[in-house]
């Protein structure tokens, strides 16, 4: 692969604000679109009785949802400029369907918001932009969309700007974070071309302004941790005494001749080495898959950790986190789960629910159970330590998830606090 | 000396993921069509387990109408790397009266291979099955999780999939299910061919432009021999071609190409604008073709 870097993005917007029609453009003005694929638009949308090209053709998938004319669940698109590859999860934005946003946010590093110019902030807008804070998005692009529908009008723009600032005041995000273009998905304004029609904005086109974000800036810098994950013993004439560590780095960088501490155990060691296939270095990066091995020889398994020994986390068998629900089975006290903290898996029992959230800012209230797309506070015991930063800490060593025990369906997806 | 690792991102999910279904599953399988993502597959559970050997086999599941090439290009593969590979073929299922070989112009041994497939789950009891699909080929994929459980009959229920969480996979199954698992979902076809060129990974020749006999259908260019129906006044023709998939001669198409090098065929890729998929048959059949194979244990 060309070294271009990679960017990704999550979408939300109420039904029909937009979002499959801008990821359609993105698509045709990033010349993604292929001839046959475009082909097919362009004889569905006459079927239709289109006088234009329904772009969102180009992201329903699914047969239930071009039945019901819906999108239905997260789909991933793709596309590349020269500099950038980009994913994009499509996520639908029904009130009930937090949950795929979650989900889609949870895999990117950028936020669009769309609005509908002539709707303005509505009460889905407050739920999508609290998931975004709740997740810690690294940027926020608001993209105030359908312009044509409304003249082109600076001043519906900056009624709709203004409006949303409030929210970011009641949020985690530095203003810097967050970037409003007016654009119209359908007529390609401010998409990749700078709109002629609405000269009062001076900002960058959309695609502009997701080229020039840089991975780097949208995440977070902590601390390493390198949960193990699998065991490299070869055990063949070459590698006889060969024994690697192999997982994914996170939060911050490792060397070779770190002085490390193994937990569970709180065994220490020294990094010997740090390998990617067949080549050495001296230092790893976050986000790395790499295999490393250790000055001495130190009993470890998958779900162990391996932090710089000035560098150590929190270890508890309690533990306070905001969940969300993901499935429709609620969640109660009591209730008994598989927690996946990483690659690591305990046992945990809700021991109670502090209190649902309420999803557009506005506080939170009693509650005995949580369900589908509900957010709430919850406290949990664990059958043995986890070993972990909080959520706005260390994201990847912050979060988890709950296994159903019955049905091995994923339930809840939680962002430990502290 | 100071040597920076700088990761992929996209190579260090695939890793990730491939090192999940080592740990996460009792007999994982890989998929092995003998195509170019694969190729990338096993290239890439090379480097997840490196220096030990990729810790599960390769199953080819074969339809007898492959390309000679990409038979001999597996063998040789395979004993390069010193990988077990599993064979069961198409044409066991049709001699056991399992399936029915289709007739007429369309023909195709394509969709039989499923019955094959999940004979051989079941025989080798696998409970993961690693397989090259990405979401970018086919709309329906695009909504496909990276860990797909599938029941006792190899379906797919699109409404009821386990969301994925950050890169947190979850492979617990009940007795009787299984997993599909594509750890390069996230890849796109142009990524395919960058990564095979910066890593100077091996392929079979017909992915390279080379005269061969065709003939031409519905706007599509097909591979004139005898496994392959033709009509009579269906003119054979030699033309320099390439193929951008290599699944069964029946149903898959070659692109007229001059791109006789890696570096032609990429910047080939980059210019072009004919999907992938627009080159296989049997996608053609109908827009919600792949959805419905999917939900019958199709790849
Ligand atoms: N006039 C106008 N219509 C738009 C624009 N963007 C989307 N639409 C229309 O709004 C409707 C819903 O769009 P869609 O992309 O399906 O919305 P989604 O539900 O958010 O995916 C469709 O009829 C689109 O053609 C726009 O910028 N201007
Ligand atoms: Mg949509």
């Amino acid at each position: 692969m060309e070294n271009r870097k990679l960017i990704k993005i999550a979408t939300a917007g109420s039904v029909d604000d937009g979002k499959s029609t801008l990821i359609g453009r993105l698509l045709y003005d990033t010349k993604s679109l292929t001839t046959d694929k475009l082909e097919a638009i362009e004889k569905t949308s006459k079927q239709r009785g289109f006088d234009y090209l329904d772009f969102s053709l180009a992201t329903d998938g699914l047969v239930a949802e071009r039945e019901q004319g819906i999108t239905i669940d997260v789909a991933h698109i793709y596309f590349n400029t020269e500099k950038t590859n980009f994913i994009v999860a499509d996520t639908p934005g029904h009130v009930e369907y937090t949950r795929n946003m979650v989900t889609g946010a949870s895999t990117s590093q950028v936020a669009i918001i769309l609005i509908d110019a002539r709707k303005g902030v509505i009460e889905q807008t407050n739920r999508h932009f609290f998931i975004s804070n709740l997740l810690r998005m690294g940027h926020v692009v608001v993209a105030i969309n359908k312009m044509d529908l409304v003249d082109y009008d600076e001043d519906v723009f900056l009624k709709i700007r203004e409006d949303f600032e409030a929210l970011v005041e009641k949020s985690d995000f530095k203003s810097e974070q967050i970037t409003f273009i007016p654009i119209s998905a359908l007529k390609g304004e401010n998409i990749a071309k700078k709109s002629d029609l609405m000269p009062w904005y001076v900002g960058n086109t959309l695609l502009d302004h997701l080229e020039v974000l840089e991975p780097e800036d949208l995440q977070q810098s902590s601390l390493a941790r390198f949960p193990v994950q699998y065991v490299v013993r070869p055990k063949t004439e070459a590698f006889h005494d060969f024994r690697g560590f192999a997982g994914k780095l996170y939060g911050g960088n490792l060397k070779v001749g770190d002085d490390v501490t193994i937990l569970p155990s709180f065994t220490t060691s020294k990094i010997k080495s740090i390998q990617f296939f067949d080549q050495e270095y001296s230092e790893a990066t976050p986000g790395s898959s790499i295999t490393i091995t250790l000055e001495d020889e130190v009993n470890i398994s998958r779900g162990d950790m391996l932090v710089k020994s000035s560098e150590v986390p929190h270890s508890e068998k309690s533990i306070s986190a905001t969940i969300c629900q993901v499935n429709n089975k609620p969640l109660r006290v009591g209730q008994k789960y598989t927690l996946q903290h990483g690659v690591n898996r305990v046992l945990a029992k809700v021991e109670s629910i502090s209190s649902k959230v309420h999803t557009d800012f506005s506080g939170e209230e009693a509650s005995d159970q949580l369900g589908l797309n509900d957010i709430g506070k919850v406290n949990f015991r664990l059958s043995k330590p986890i070993h972990f930063d909080a959520y706005t800490v260390n994201k990847a060593n912050g979060s988890f998830i709950l296994i159903d025990e019955g049905s091995y369906d994923t339930v809840s997806v939680g962002f430990i606090e502290i | 000396m100071s040597n920076l690792f700088i990761p992929n991102p996209k190579e260090v999910e695939s890793i990730h993921i491939l090192r999940e279904v080592a740990a996460q599953f009792e007999k994982p399988v890989l998929l092995f069509s003998g195509g170019k993502d694969s190729i990338t597959l096993v290239r890439l559970a090379q480097k997840a387990f490196y220096p030990s050997r990729i810790p599960f086999p390769l199953l080819h599941i074969d339809t007898g109408h492959n390309f000679p090439e990409t038979i001999e290009f597996r063998d040789q593969l395979v004993a390069e790397l010193g990988l077990e590979l599993i064979v069961r073929n198409v044409q066991d299922s049709i001699d056991q009266g399992k399936v029915t070989e289709e007739r007429g112009r369309y023909a195709s041994r394509n969709t039989l291979q499923t019955t094959t497939l999940l004979d051989a789950i079941e025989e080798f009891k696998f409970d993961a099955c690693i397989g090259g699909a990405r979401r970018d080929e086919e709309k329906a994929r695009a909504k496909e999780r990276v860990f797909s459980v599938r029941d006792d009959f190899g379906q797919w229920d699109e409404k009821n999939q386990r969301p994925e969480l950050f890169d947190m996979l979850n492979g617990q199954i009940e007795q009787g299910q299984n997993v599909r698992v594509f750890p390069i979902s996230n890849w796109t076809e142009l990524d395919v061919w960058e990564y095979i060129k910066t890593e100077n990974i091996q392929i079979p020749s017909i992915y390279f432009a080379h005269k061969r006999e065709v003939f031409f259908r519905d706007g599509m260019i097909w591979t004139a021999n005898e496994h392959v129906f033709r009509e009579e006044h269906e003119q054979v023709e030699e033309k320099m071609v390439r193929f951008r998939t290599v699944g069964d001669m029946t149903c898959t198409a070659a692109v007229l190409s001059e791109a006789t090098s890696l570096e032609d065929v990429v910047n080939e890729i980059r210019a072009s604008t004919i999907s992938e998929r627009g080159a296989r048959i049997d996608d053609k059949r109908s827009e919600a073709a792949m959805e419905k194979r999917k939900k019958v244990g199709y790849f």
